[in-house]
């Protein structure tokens, strides 16, 4: 069958199940229901603290075919899910299914696991490195199942995802399973991606190199929750969790699609009081940040909150008090981990509070300007952010889905050209946001708005912002590079693409 | 026309295009391409190299081609450096 | 006059679309000796193939008493360039220049004196002798100050506050005003020190400069910004136009605003600021 974006699907993928149709952004809301979750409870003088990994593994009810969920707030530093996964392969154990909220180039011994048949499932919302490249080629039994960040928290709060154990990296906890993210050698700030598996997991299992007395100051995920409690000796490389701070690009051609896009925005009418925002951590959203905060200072503005994905960047703006709060789900460096620390106004959102369309409200629903990425964007606006052009699996939407459909602007700022290749064309690799959802595209060449916002091409036209077609946006890259040959790949399904809302909006074949 | 030096042109920069050239012993003209956008891009890549070396009139060249995205004016333009360094 | 290396294609690419008024594509410092070969042919292609048509397209060649020079001319000219940029200029170089475009543009049919020279004074001799290299051809539309070369051919430091630099600055403006073709200043190489830019474009603007030369494309926001007129400058200047040709409409011979003679000196100024104002799109043509 086909989405009513023109995507054929099969009815049923192997090792999926039934494949249920992208229908439109939020088209299936409605009653929901939030699926019960059985709990051991735990009497007065009991412990939960553990010696090792091992003994937690023999007090867990350790099968074949059960699903382990981590979070990825230890990006590319993180320990245990190397730690935890290797040790249920020793054990002999098969079949797993992990639940990452995202895959790094550290994850790299999963391969191996995957190739042995020990881990077979993979569900995360952005996948790199080796990982993805073994998925792409083939190599995991079983589909992967790539999903928002909001929607794998709606898949989690409903049942959908049903997590047997969940491995949760803390950087601190205490003896009865308090866990914070702001101290400890690998503090990495909020949990925003933890937060509905350690709920909702049959068993939660802290893993710490930095236990402290009872009880834990901040607490960020409660003991409540928590089953038991272990110490290692790292949960992580300080450097990989978070790289310094994240600079604004000095690439010329970046900074003249930053302005172009800052044009955008205040044509739209949106940067008065009370506003918010939320961008990316790349070199080039970075930039539209800096345009913003300038026309923000001159013109006296003062936002309500900008979210994220936090940088120092952001923080700064809070500070600067260009906007009252911050809502951040992750931090992404450490003047970001230290203010969400010491203010109060930089506040925690979990993954669910953040995008999870089946609540009574997610942030993404507050939000007013949202500037995206790309990897690649059709004439109907549809973006690819799962795929290379060569078909290669290299990210997933992560909170890119989310955003776009609540945010009252969305603006992809991009390269019109990426090493002579467009990033315009007639058919993405992988759909993973609709075009319904996505009302501007910035280029440095041109900018294009989504026919269906009349509204923002008249106040555009009236700010004398010059634009352009999608298709002739195009045709300018087209003249420039030629027309690219596309891409063939084989027909096993390899990875689905779940929309926020659990339908499914592509699939991912593997690539030769 | 036949060269008679191996010469090169061009860099591995992006967007660039690495030529070598060689005089082969036979009289055709043989290429080796790697393009980062190879599956994208390949043949067209293969027919500028070859309808320059052919407008120049050369024969008997083996032609080793690293591509980084580079345009077809980049490309004709390296390899005409290559051959004329390599004459 | 945005600088930009010849030999460096994901730059080229780019170059049109900067904000700068006019790109110059480098054969000369930018390129390596080994490399003059493969920048020239780099440079003739993507003359032939990408579109420059919205800024002015100049090429600086090698100076003529190398071995690069002449063969940059020759291959450069037959593509069509707007200008060509010719280094350690001095009168004899300029007449080889024009001598060989000549000949180039009649045996490719382009229409005659099409292809511009604008002069890089950057020596001694040179500067003196400005006025007479800008006399030794028609095609001369401006003069480019380059302040780095010329110090050391004086033997002199060159520093940021450029007071060393006074001297060529105020001649090459009075030289280029008197033959009525633009005059471009230094560029100004600490591309992290923005205010120090502002400074130094504005000096230039004051010492009457029509415009500078960039190295870096972040540079041009900030030379635009000096050298654009204020949106009051712009209004009184059309104002002081507005009543001029109020007055000879009428038939009076002097005019006056806001209780000032407007005469020739201010006359003047304000074509020239509506003429800046124009060419940076702050008026409507």
């Amino acid at each position: 069958m086909a989405t009513i974006l023109g995507r054929e699907l099969p009815d049923t993928v192997d090792g999926y199940g039934e494949v249920t149709p992208f229908k439109g952004a939020c088209r299936e809301g409605g009653v929901k229901t939030r699926k019960a979750v059985k709990l051991t409870s735990v009497n007065p003088h009991e412990q939960k603290v553990l010696d090792n990994l091992e003994q937690v593994f023999d007090k867990l009810n350790l099968k074949d075919g059960m699903t382990i969920s981590f979070h990825h707030h230890l990006r590319n530093g993180d320990y245990v899910l190397n730690m935890v996964v290797d040790g249920l392969a020793k054990r002999g154990l098969k079949d797993l299914t992990v639940a990452a909220s995202s895959i790094f180039p550290i994850h790299e011994p999963l391969v191996t696991h995957i190739e042995n048949g020990v881990v077979t499932g993979l569900v995360a919302n952005y996948i790199s490195g080796p990982v993805a490249e073994a998925i792409s080629k083939g190599k995991l039994k079983k589909p992967a199942i790539m999903q928002t960040h909001g929607g794998r928290a709606r898949a989690i709060e409903s049942g959908d995802l049903q997590i047997d154990v969940a491995f949760i990296a803390a950087p601190t906890a205490d003896n009865y399973g308090n866990i914070n993210g702001v101290y400890g050698d690998a503090a990495c700030g909020t949990l925003g991606y933890a937060m509905a598996d350690a709920e909702y997991a049959d068993k939660t299992v802290a893993i710490t190199d930095h236990l402290v007395p009872f009880p834990a100051c901040p607490i960020q995920i409660s003991q409540v929750f928590v089953d038991y409690v272990v110490q290692v000796e790292s949960i992580g490389d300080a450097k990989g969790i978070v790289s310094g701070t994240t600079k604004i690009t000095k690439d010329p051609v970046a900074l003249i699609i930053a302005k172009r896009a800052a044009e955008v925005i205040k044509a739209s009418g949106l940067v008065k009081d009370g506003m918010s925002f939320q961008t990316g951590a790349g070199g080039t959203s970075l930039a539209v940040a800096a345009e913003l905060k300038d026309i923000m200072q001159r013109e006296g503005v003062v936002g309500s909150f900008a979210a994220g994905g936090v940088t120092g960047y952001l923080v700064e703006m809070l500070e600067e008090g260009l906007f009252k709060t911050l809502f951040d789900v992750q931090c992404f460096d450490l003047k970001a981990i230290s203010s969400f620390r010491n203010n109060s106004t930089h506040q925690a959102m979990s993954a669910s509070m953040y995008g999870n369309p089946h609540t009574k409200g997610a942030v993404v629903n507050c939000l007013d300007i949202m500037i995206l990425g790309a990897t690649e964007i059709d004439t109907e606006f549809n973006v690819n952010v799962t795929t290379s052009s060569s078909g290669m699996i290299m990210g997933g939407s992560g909170g890119h889905s989310d955003t776009a459909a609540g945010a009252k602007l969305s603006i992809v700022v991009t390269n019109l050209m990426k090493a002579r290749l467009p990033i315009i064309k007639d058919k993405v690799t992988t759909i993973t946001t609709p075009g319904e959802s996505i009302d501007v595209v910035v280029t440095e060449r041109g900018i294009a708005v989504n026919p269906r916002r009349t509204d923002l091409i008249e106040k555009l036209r009236q700010a004398n912002v010059p634009l352009l077609t999608i298709e002739e946006l195009k045709i300018i890259a087209e003249k420039i590079t030629g027309v690219p040959k596309t891409v063939q790949t084989l027909e096993k399904i390899v990875a689905v693409v779940e929309y926020r809302d659990g339908s499914v909006i592509d699939v991912v074949r593997q690539v030769y | 026309m036949r060269i008679t030096k191996v010469a090169k042109a061009g860099t591995l920069e992006s967007n660039d295009i690495l030529i070598m050239v060689m005089s082969s012993k036979s009289d055709r003209v043989e290429l080796e391409l790697e393009s980062i956008v190879l599956q994208q891009f390949g043949d067209v890549i293969e027919r500028v190299i070859l309808h320059k070396v052919q407008e120049m009139g050369v024969e008997g060249i083996t032609i080793k081609a690293q591509d980084k995205g580079a345009l077809d004016y980049t490309i004709g333009a390296r390899v005409e450096t290559a051959i004329k360094r390599a004459i | 006059m945005l600088f930009m290396p010849g030999n460096n294609p994901s730059m080229l690419q780019d170059a049109a679309i900067l904000g700068a008024d006019s790109i110059i594509l480098d054969l000369e410092d930018a390129v390596s000796l080994t490399e003059k070969d493969s920048a020239r042919i780099l440079v003739r292609e993507a003359l032939k193939t990408i579109d420059f048509s919205q800024v002015e397209l100049v090429v600086r060649v090698n100076p003529m008493d190398t071995e690069f020079g002449p063969l940059d001319v020759d291959m450069i000219a037959r593509v069509k360039p707007d200008t060509l940029l010719i280094p350690k200029a001095n009168e004899e170089q300029i007449k080889i220049v024009d001598t060989m475009l000549d000949k180039i543009e009649a045996e490719e049919g382009y229409l005659a004196g099409s292809i511009k020279i604008i002069a890089l004074i950057e020596t001694a001799l040179g500067l003196e002798n400005v006025y007479n290299v800008i006399q030794a051809s028609n095609r001369i539309v401006g003069v480019l100050l380059g302040g780095e070369d010329l110090t050391s051919d004086l033997g002199i430091e060159r520093t940021k506050e450029g007071e060393e630099i006074f001297y060529a600055r105020n001649k090459v403006a009075t030289a280029c005003r008197a033959l009525k073709v633009d005059s471009i200043d230094t560029p100004f190489t600490d591309t992290n020190d923005f205010e120090g830019l502002a400074k130094d474009t504005a000096k230039a603007k004051s010492l009457g400069l029509t415009g500078k030369s960039a190295i870096n494309p972040r540079q041009i926001e900030i030379i635009h910004s000096v050298f654009s007129p204020t949106e009051a400058e712009l209004k009184h200047a059309l104002k002081v136009l507005e009543v001029m040709q109020q007055a000879e409409k009428e038939g009076k011979g002097v005019c006056s605003l806001e209780g000032k003679m407007i005469d020739a000196p201010v006359i003047n100024r304000a074509r020239n600021t509506v003429a800046l104002g124009r060419s940076l799109g702050l008026l409507e043509r």
